[in-house]
């Protein structure tokens, strides 16, 4: 049945699919995360806060953020970014972002929502009577945070977080629709240049497939060897 | 002369009042007991002497320094006054022997060797030594708990709390707890406890209050509580608790 597929097709443009395409895929989902981290943290303990109108911004922030489809986000940031910034440095013209840097941005921002709230559950999961412990011996706010909640924190949460990461990782592909060329977009055009768009698209699948379901395999062993000792 | 002063604090959750007028003193030196039912104010009364629990009206002086003064450096108050919990609350992520070390090098800025031999002879006193690489979750409540008292100590402190330190015990380690706590108390350690071990407080406490109701209903030498009390709510929670 597959006689009239052309599967040469996944041979001869492999290495344009990796060398350009997976490059910027994982460069995008590296940065998107790491800077989706600090920036989720930093959310969480403003939504954690005691200072109300801190709680209030990151409250609102989030919800904003995880109430509208990533692929509109992508638009508007797309759109938008340009125009902020030519606010914020008080330029007449929108500054010129570029479709990669806006992408690098939108995600960051997009994913740091979801960050937060995977950390704000793990903070929470740590007793109170930890915080205690810690401000009984004399630790300060940032001492305490640093030292006793979110090391247990992240332990609790990495699962979580780098499942989030997983998913993070898939859905860089909406980039394409700022013509991007990732890994889906580099196979989108050699599909539509050579016309085997079901062959490129299976070889997407498949490599997909096999990348986030090796993560989350790695996921767990990690997590095995990250237990403390006498816990589960 | 007082080493930690109460002086009419009051606490509302909301409009609730959970603490009403608390005034009593601790003496250096002194050991004291403070019982009474659940929900009575126990531990939030002696949480109130190093901050941990804000409260709205009246005034701690721990050592001289008020501790609803906005201008006192808390978290160096708290350095001061060790605090052993009813559920351990020991760190554990990390081994014990950094949670004897944390906070004498973070908070006291001593080098870690130091720190960390300090904490063994705190260790050594509790009887855990040769558990110094262990993490407390490979530990029993009780050698939980001794580890808890060892961290509190290898900070030097002027006055210990200990909020209910063997309720959460099985009933074959409460002694191991209480064996070390009747230790320090033989050595002049300041004490503040929140127990209903009555055993532990006719043997070392010098006072019991005793508390209902956000109040502390009676303030009395150990043997004038137990021989004559006289509330009839203290004579009611004796006789429930002695007698059974």
């Amino acid at each position: 049945m597959f006689a009239g597929f052309d599967w040469d097709v996944i041979q001869r443009s492999a290495g344009y699919l990796f060398r350009e395409g997976m490059t910027f895929t994982v460069t995008l989902t590296v940065l998107a995360m790491s800077g989706g981290i600090v920036l989720g943290t930093a959310l969480a303990m403003m939504r954690l806060s005691s200072v109300k109108p801190l709680a209030l911004l990151a409250g609102g922030y989030v919800n904003l953020m995880r109430s509208v489809p990533l692929l509109l986000v992508i638009f508007w940031f797309y759109f938008l970014v340009p125009y902020i910034g030519a606010w914020v440095i008080g330029a007449k013209q929108p500054v010129q972002v570029g479709a990669i840097l806006s992408s690098v941005i939108t995600f960051t921002l997009f994913e740091a929502a979801y960050y937060c709230e995977i950390m704000r559950a793990g903070i929470q999961s740590i007793p109170r009577g930890q915080v205690w412990a810690g401000y009984a011996l004399g630790l300060n706010y940032w001492q305490t945070m640093g030292t006793v909640v979110l090391p247990q924190a992240f332990r609790n949460m990495l699962p979580v977080l780098l499942t989030q990461t997983i998913i993070l990782f898939q859905d860089t592909s909406l980039v394409y629709v700022l013509s991007i060329t990732d890994f889906l977009g580099a196979a989108a055009k050699v599909a539509q240049r050579d016309g085997r768009l079901v062959e490129m698209y299976l070889f997407v699948a498949v490599v997909y497939f096999i990348i986030s379901f090796f993560l989350s395999h790695q996921v767990k062993r990690l997590q095995a060897k990250l237990a403390v000792p006498g816990r589960m | 002369m007082a080493m930690i002063e109460m002086k009419d604090v009051s606490k509302w959750y909301g409009t609730f009042q959970v603490l009403k007028d608390c005034t009593t003193n601790v003496d250096k030196g002194e050991v004291v007991v403070v019982c009474g039912p659940s929900g009575s104010g126990k531990s939030t009364l002696i949480k109130c002497v190093n901050a941990l629990e804000p409260f709205q009206k009246g005034d701690v002086v721990v050592d001289g320094i008020s501790v609803a003064d906005p201008r006192t450096d808390l978290p160096k108050l708290r350095s001061r006054v060790g605090m052993v919990f009813q559920h351990f609350e020991l760190f554990p992520h990390m081994s014990v022997t950094d949670n004897l070390a944390l906070a004498q090098v973070k908070v006291l800025g001593r080098p870690r060797e130091e720190a960390v031999a300090r904490g063994m002879k705190y260790l050594e006193r509790v009887g855990l030594k040769e558990h110094a690489h262990k993490y407390p979750g490979q530990l029993s409540g009780g050698q939980q708990q001794r580890v808890a008292i060892a961290r509190a100590l290898s900070m030097d402190p002027i006055a210990m709390l200990f909020d209910e330190p063997t309720s959460a015990l099985d009933p074959e380690m409460i002694n191991e707890v209480l064996d070390v706590m009747v230790g320090l108390a033989h050595e002049g350690m300041t004490m503040m406890v929140v127990t209903h071990e009555m055993g532990f407080a006719r043997k070392v406490a010098h006072r019991v209050i005793f508390m209902d109701r956000g109040e502390i209903v009676e303030d009395a030498k150990t043997d004038d509580f137990f021989g004559k009390p006289r509330s009839e709510r203290a004579v009611q929670f004796l006789s429930k608790i002695l007698h059974h």
